[in-house]
């Protein structure tokens, strides 16, 4: 089987390119990587069926030998399909971080962030345990601080102002009318 | 006319509903009915053909009359109808689930609508994966499941699920770049890409070429399947999408990519030489995922990690390549579907409950909702592999497997197992501790709902002025049955088992697979196997 070196040549450059651009913080450039590396993935596999030969329809005065083979480009026509639809997709994703967040940049996650620089004393593991552990201290302790109902009159600090636990916690729940819903109706 | 001829209809009846539902999207009923009543056929179907290759061996259907291996062909054996019916009672119960949540919070929002039609395509994905006989309908059924994935992740496109969203789409897409890269080597290399006929032309290929095929399907399906060092995607992107999409991505995805591995690893590379790195990869897996979960306050966020860490098990079962160890991995999968998922619906039933998934934020949930405390209990023990749970049995089996294989790399599995289940316990502890032990004054930042007091404590609806459940009973009742179903998966474990077992036996033997796709005479190539007479049996 021979090969066909332009073919090859162009599959390098467009690897080396797709690869490169991948690797880019910019959203637009890592969509242009992908559709790099999706079109030289079909080169290759156009370049897998061998000679270029006559189209694949039969005619019996044809050897077997001089069609050329119809599959890579079957196989080809389904992985451009989905290539176009993964980069539409892309491309909405996009439009949606620019809407959303004004940059064309991959963001960090905030949770990872926060266990990166979470110290390794754990307040609740590692404290040394004080000596009385008991559910009944024998010193009974200010009456104000046992567990019991919930105070109405009870504030929560909520951003800039105070206001009572009770209407904050109807704040919380899907569908007060006070804050925007989520996109599920909830506000997670 | 054998009932494993309709297997196709497990790919047709999930698109046909997707179709239907995206016709009724204005109709949130009939769109309900219409997915549910799909759904529950396409396990209807599945059930009869596990029940058909059980009792008549493995089958296979050439779709539109085209003869292997120049058809697109689909193969319905012990390993590939379990996955089928397992992962669609799971895909059942979580439609369920969502549409649960959809009636609760009102279905007011357009993307809901959306659900069902993407939700159906995943399925079909899912269910052609499993089914498909050669490589590149492999490649297809991934794709499918993929993009459906994408929407589902970046549901309602807020900020953090399209950031999580963008991590996910460029690795599957690479991912998926190598396998058609694979793809198109092997077909350059032998000609075919059938997998039955690959597993007879891939042996006359020279060490070095097979080699190289081989470590691109493994890094590809790896990606997929999230083993380490390739898992760093999952538990950043799984997290934020909607509770039962993290649920059934939890579930299913990661196990396509599991049951490629084992598919590639036992068909077309039965006897290589590539057991022992996946076993040091199925260590590493196994001990880096689970100390990342134990780092994690959130609690989707740890249970994402244990996933990762768990794969760690499938892959080591599949790297022994004897019998028992395959058959353990099997039935392993089977079991880490049903409790993964039913650990995600639980949390998203926490979540709703409490308001918050962080353990910081959450406590005294076993006096507030004693059901939930549960329905959380029963899975993370099976998880962690308390006996008598099927987490248990399977982790036994493997390390009865490791054990008789009896290297020093088996041995050092086997105690990364053992260790990897402690501290799969210890996380889960810490959780249960905190969320449901832990009075709510205790919390360090309580959340509000927490700390609301229910209108109605017997129903548990919020005060507000649209009364919003907060534990619907469609949610819980979903949620319960799997938890059940996990249960069920313990109580018959013998059976189970003993599926498995025969999966394994006819996966290393090859010729059933083989002979049922190409004709009774097609000759089965012998892989001289010192390794395997040692450990089977």
């Amino acid at each position: 089987m021979s090969v066909n070196l332009t073919l090859l040549t162009v599959m390098g450059a467009l690897y080396a390119c797709g690869i490169y651009l991948i690797l880019e913080r910019s959203l637009t450039r890592v969509l242009l990587g992908l559709m790099l590396l999706a079109n030289a993935t079909n080169l290759l596999i156009l370049a897998t069926g061998g000679y270029a030969g006559l189209a694949p329809l039969f005619n019996k005065d044809t050897a077997a030998g001089d069609y050329s083979d119809p599959l890579p480009q079957a196989l080809i026509l389904t992985s451009i399909v989905i290539s176009f639809a993964v980069t539409a997709f892309m491309l909405g994703i996009i439009y949606r971080t620019w809407v959303l967040a004004r940059q064309d940049e991959i963001q960090d996650d905030a949770e990872d962030r926060r266990v990166a620089e979470t110290p390794s004393f754990d307040a609740e593991d590692d404290a040394v345990i004080p000596a009385e552990t008991s559910e009944f201290p024998l010193v009974a302790a200010d009456p104000t601080d046992a567990a019991g109902t919930p105070d109405p009159t009870e504030t929560v600090q909520a951003g800039a102002r105070r206001m009572p636990a009770t209407d904050a916690a109807a704040e919380e729940q899907p569908g007060s009318r006070n804050i925007t819903p989520g996109p599920e109706g909830g506000t997670k | 006319m054998n009932i494993a001829s309709f297997a196709p209809l497990a790919v047709v009846l999930p698109i046909l509903g997707a179709a239907l539902t995206f016709l009724l999207i204005r109709q949130p009923r009939a769109q309900r009915t219409v997915s549910i009543t799909l759904l529950t056929l396409t396990l209807l179907l599945e059930c009869l053909l596990l029940a058909s290759v059980w009792q008549g061996g493995t089958a296979a259907v050439n779709i539109g009359g085209w003869l292997p291996p120049w058809g697109i062909v689909m193969v319905v054996d012990q390993f590939s109808s379990l996955m089928l019916v397992v992962s669609s009672t799971v895909s059942l119960a979580v439609l369920v689930y969502a549409t649960g949540q959809g009636m609760a919070d009102g279905d007011r929002d357009a993307p809901v609508s959306i659900f069902h039609p993407t939700y159906l395509i995943l399925v079909a994905g899912v269910s052609n994966a499993f089914l498909s006989g050669d490589l590149f309908n492999l490649y297809v059924g991934f794709e499918i499941l993929l993009t459906a994935s994408y929407v589902l992740m970046t549901l309602g496109g807020t900020g953090p699920r399209i950031r999580a969203g963008v991590t996910y789409v460029v690795v599957s897409v690479v991912s998926s770049v190598l396998f058609l890269i694979a793809i198109a080597m092997i077909y350059g290399a032998t000609g075919t890409i059938n997998m039955a006929d690959l597993a007879i032309k891939l042996v006359d290929l020279d060490q070095g070429t097979r080699n190289l095929l081989h470590v691109l399907l493994l890094v590809a399906f790896g990606i997929k399947a999230a083993v380490f060092p390739l898992s760093f995607w999952l538990p950043d992107s799984y997290p934020t999408a909607p509770a039962p999409v993290t649920a059934v991505f939890a579930g299913l995805l990661t196990k396509v990519g599991v049951y490629a591995m084992v598919r590639t690893e036992t068909l077309l590379f039965p006897g290589d030489t590539f057991n022992t790195p996946l076993m040091v990869a199925a260590l590493l897996t196994m001990v880096v995922g689970i100390l990342g979960a134990l780092a994690q306050s959130d609690i989707k966020r740890l249970l994402s990690f244990t996933l990762v860490s768990h794969i760690g098990y499938m892959v080591f079962g599949l790297a022994m390549s004897s019998v028992a160890g395959l058959g353990a991995a099997v039935f392993y999968v089977a079991h880490h579907i049903t409790i993964q998922t039913s650990l995600f619906l639980v949390t998203g039933l926490i979540e709703r409950r409490a308001g918050s998934s962080s353990v910081d934020r959450i406590a005294g949930l076993a006096k507030l909702s004693p059901l939930l405390a549960v329905l959380f209990f029963v899975p993370a023990m099976n998880l962690a592999g308390i006996p008598p749970f099927s987490g248990f049995l399977g982790k036994l089996g493997l390390l009865q497997a490791g054990v008789a294989l009896g290297t020093p790399l088996a041995y050092a599995l086997v105690a990364g197992g053992v260790l990897t289940s402690l501290l799969t316990l210890l996380a889960i502890a810490r959780v249960w501790n905190r969320a449901f032990w832990r009075k709510p004054e205790d919390a360090e930042h309580p959340d509000p709902v927490l700390l609301a007091a229910p209108a109605d404590a017997a129903t548990g609806d919020r005060a507000g002025q649209q009364n919003v459940t907060l534990l619907p009973r469609t949610m819980v009742g979903s949620t319960l049955g799997l938890v059940l179903f996990g249960v069920a998966l313990t109580v018959f474990a013998g059976p189970l088992f003993r599926v498995a077992g025969q999966s394994a036996e006819e996966m290393l033997n090859r010729s059933a697979y083989i002979q049922a796709v190409l004709g009774d005479e097609a000759p089965v190539p012998v892989i001289a196997q010192p390794l395997r007479q040692e450990g089977g049996k």
